[in-house]
Order: C-alpha cells, then structure tokens, then sequence
C-alpha cells in the first residue's frame, strides 16, 4: 500500500499535535479559550463545568463524553483536538474511562485520548491504547501514540519498532517524545536503523533524512541533558 | 468540475479507484453502512465496521484529496436477522459522531414485519439526532415497496424534506417527487438506472432535489459513474450549472441538513495547513 504522510501542524490553526500532550492542561485552556469566539467559549466553559461535576458514568452515554464527540462542530475542527483533552481532563478520566472513550471513539477522538494520556494516568495500564494505536497505520494515531505517555512507559523493543514505524510511515521523528533520551546509546535500535537503510538502498530507494537523525542520537556521544519538556510540559510547538 | 458521489461504498474499491475518481473531479463522497455479500452474525461486527468508516476509510479517501462522510445504520437486509438488530441499541452513540451525516441505509428490502420496525425506529433516531435519513428502495417489487416506504415516512417525525429515497427509476420518480422527499438515482453498468435513462429523466422532471450516484460496491459497478452522468447532461444540452446543480450542490444541500458536513479533506488528516474549511447546512 502507498504510506501516507504526515505533516507538522501549523500553530496558526490552533494548539495541535504532540504540543497537547506537553503543555499543562491549565496552559492549554488559557490558550484556547484567546482562539475561541464567545459562543465557543461559553460552550467550552459549560462542557468543562458538566465534565468536572458530573464525571464517570451515568445513563447510555454520560454527558462529557456526548460533548467529546461534538467538540469539533462546536469549537471548529482545528480545535477539536484541544477541547477533547480538557474535557477528558475536567472529567478526571481514569483507565477504564479512557480505554472506553478510545474503544468507542472516532479516530479524531482516539487521537485526543493519545493527547491526553500523560495528563491522566501516571502508571503504565493504558499502554494497550498505545499499542492498539501503533498497530494502525493511521499517521494521525501514529503521530500520537509516541508522545510523553509512550517515552515513559513503552517497553524498549515496542518503542524501537514505533521509531521505525514512523519512518516507514512518514510520521516525522520530532512526533517522538524524549527521542534523545531514549535512542541514545541504544545499539540494537541503530542495528535496526542500518538495516533498514541497507535494505532502502538495496531497492535502490532514497533512505529518509530522519533516519540518519535517529542514527546519530543512537551513538554513544554523551548528549546534552535531556530538557524539562520530556517529563511532559515544556510549552514547545510540535 | 466538481463531483459528489453522495452514496459509494469505498470500503469494498481499492486505491486505483480512489486515484481514478479524482482525477474525474470527485471532491466528496458520502459511504453508507450497508451490507458486506458476506452477512455477519453479530453486532460486534457492526460495530468494527462503523468505526471503520469513522477512522481508517476517511483516512485512506483524504490521501487522494477526497472529503469523506457516512451514513450509519443497521440495514433492512441484516434488520431481519435477530442476531444483528441489538445494534439497534448501540446505534445512539454512533449517530453523534462528527462525520455522520445522516441515518442510512434503511428501508425495505423483502418488506418484513422486522423491516417496518427497523425502519420505524430508525427514522426516529434520526429526528432525534437532527440527520436527516437515507433510504434504501427495495429491488424487487419496487413499487409497492416506495409506496410503503413514503408511508412509513410520511407516519414518522422526520419531513420528507429531510428525507432522501434512493434507487428511484422511472416506475418510481413521479411518486417520490410529489411526496416532497429527495430523489435519488443510482447508475450502474447493468442494472439500476444508467446514463442515457438518468438524462431522459432529468429532462422530464427537472434537477430539483436529484442527486446521482454510483452506489459502487462489491459487485459489477462503476465509481466513476457520477462523472459519465456529468458528460451525457452536458452532451445533451445542460448546462455547468445544471451538473454542478444535480452533482455537487444537490448533495451538499441534503447532507448538510447534519450540520456535519466538512467539505475539506486535510480535516481527516493530521493537519490543516489553512485550507479552507466549508460547512454545509449551519
């Protein structure tokens, strides 16, 4: 099959990508809320309050999770990533809230579940959500699968196969979270790497820029320490 | 020109189809949940299914620039079996779902008492989720069965204005154009309506509230259709405006009754890149 692309989010449309795994809740809201017009942000106000007074399950579908699903038409798509993860976040979704949101969610809202994965839950129970994500080859969920969530808890043989994955896939390697502290010194990673460029070059095809990138972190060169952003919220733009 | 097949079934073609459509002009496709050829025996089934068409088939339509949406429902073919209609229950969660455009397909097929109360309670989820509905109108006795259909309809909360009948032909058109529904025609290579029987119609009874479609699946069809129907009218004397009419702004009409309607691929992808976001219906 072909491997479709992805490509970085552009910061004028709204807090996206790997940057809402990374920044504090209270700093993504405040963000937001400058994005939204009034009547966005008055829904907004209202789903976080429902979410944060009425969480957990009740009825068919609980109220916070009917808000996750129209986010998106309520605040405009380019937020809806944004609004997904403070809800989840208002509603103080645990385990077995996320896994059900993300069993039951479009992809659009597998992805903020992704998001919202470090924010949430601190030990490693949600690792299948990850690992159901990169079993897919949807770079949406790819791209965020390999947040904060996965550099702490994703085994070390799961998460060499993640970084060749988003070679394979086109998933830039900057979507890798704390992929300095992890490549660095991993020679079974960088046997995989060499591998796969041989393999690249025996098809006579082009070996991706990221793969040398990741190559060299793999080395043994001391690297600078890691930042404060890889224990989650470092403000940056994915 | 700019097409919308507003009824093709993209999870049985492959990527060449996807390319070729394109390349004809089709922006947009709305998918219906229908039957599989293979039937399946259980909701869990079901459900694999509609979040396909929620997750990975919008992906695959955005990599060849094509905005993808569906329409949810359990089938009349499958409503007859007792062990898929429990996805009846499940459907309430579905239909608030970005991407959804509608309830669909339902109606009749073999019109069975288990298919008048499938369609029933359909409609109404409908109503209650403010989509409008697709329906489905039976291959045998075709008659008898858009008949009973326009009553069913006419009985639920839903207005026909908000209502599509699908697989209309001659025998059928008169009597779905004076109920006040949307008429829907699909043209196939053997069966159904084809290109030269489509404009003959489009002429008699004018491009108010038709949509065209493929309704391309499994078996022998032709996803190009929406475009050979583009190139008769042409042929025979319509105008741009006339195809953009019946092809593209017919479709974005009905389904954008949803409010749900994104008529921008890159949505479904990982980012925006400040294309245009186009809402229908709001």
């Amino acid at each position: 099959m072909t491997h479709p692309h992805a490509h970085p989010a552009s910061p004028a449309a709204g807090v996206q990508g790997t940057t809402l795994a990374r920044v504090a809740p209270s700093d993504l809201h405040r963000r937001l809320a400058a994005d939204l017009d009034e009547a966005a942000r008055a829904w907004l106000d209202r789903a976080l309050d429902e979410a944060a007074t009425h969480p957990g399950t009740h009825g068919p579908v609980s109220v916070w999770e009917l808000r996750l699903a129209e986010a998106g038409r309520r605040c405009g798509p380019e937020h809806a990533d944004a609004v997904r993860v403070l809800i989840l976040h208002a509603a103080r979704a645990d385990a077995d809230a996320l896994t059900r949101v993300y069993a039951q969610g479009t992809a659009a809202e597998r992805r903020a579940v992704l998001y919202a994965l470090p924010h949430l839950v601190s030990g490693p129970e949600v690792l299948p959500l990850v690992e159901d994500a990169l079993r897919t080859n949807d770079t949406r969920l790819l791209a965020a699968a390999v947040g904060p969530y996965a550099a702490r808890h994703l085994p070390a043989h799961a998460w060499r196969h993640a970084v060749l994955k988003c070679l394979f896939t086109g998933v830039p390697v900057a979507e890798v979270a704390d992929l300095d502290r992890r490549a660095h010194g991993d020679t079974e990673l960088a046997r995989m790497l060499g591998d796969y460029a041989d393999e690249r070059t025996a098809a006579g095809r082009t070996v991706p820029d990221d793969l040398h990138r990741v190559l060299t972190l793999t080395g043994p060169t001391p690297t600078p320490p890691a930042d404060p952003g890889t224990r989650g919220f470092d403000g940056k733009e994915s | 020109m700019r097409l919308f097949d507003p009824h093709i079934h993209m999870t049985s073609r492959t990527t060449d189809d996807y390319e070729a459509m394109r390349a004809a002009g089709v922006l947009a496709v709305v998918e219906p949940s229908f039957w599989l050829g293979q039937p399946r025996t259980s909701p869990a089934s079901f459900l694999d299914y509609f979040d396909s068409l929620l997750g990975w088939e919008p992906f695959r339509a955005a990599q060849y620039g094509i905005a993808h949406h569906c329409t949810l429902a359990l089938n009349p073919k499958e409503a007859n079996d007792p062990r898929c209609a429990p996805v009846l229950d499940e459907l309430p969660r579905y239909l608030v779902k970005d991407h959804v455009v509608a309830v669909g397909e339902i109606g009749y097929d073999s019109m069975t008492p288990a298919e008048d109360t499938a369609l029933a309670a359909q409609l109404q989820l409908a109503a209650d989720h403010a989509l409008p509905a697709l329906v489905h109108t039976p291959h045998r006795d075709k008659l008898a069965g858009l008949r009973r259909t326009l009553d069913v309809v006419g009985e639920s909360a839903l207005p026909p204005e908000r209502v599509l009948v699908d697989h209309l032909n001659e025998t059928t058109v008169k009597e779905a154009k004076d109920s006040g529904c949307w008429l829907g025609f699909s043209v196939y290579p053997d069966t159904k309506m084809d290109e030269e029987r489509m404009v003959a119609i489009l002429q008699e009874y004018g491009p108010e509230k038709v949509l065209v479609n493929s309704a391309a699946d499994w078996g022998r069809s032709d996803p190009l259709k929406t475009r050979t129907v583009a190139d008769a009218m042409l042929a025979h004397g319509f105008t741009d405006d006339d195809v953009d009419r019946v092809l593209w702004r017919n479709p974005v009409d009905f389904y954008g009754l949803s409010g749900r309607l994104v008529l921008d691929p890159a949505d479904t992808q990982a980012t925006h890149e400040g294309n245009s976001v186009l809402r229908g219906g709001e």
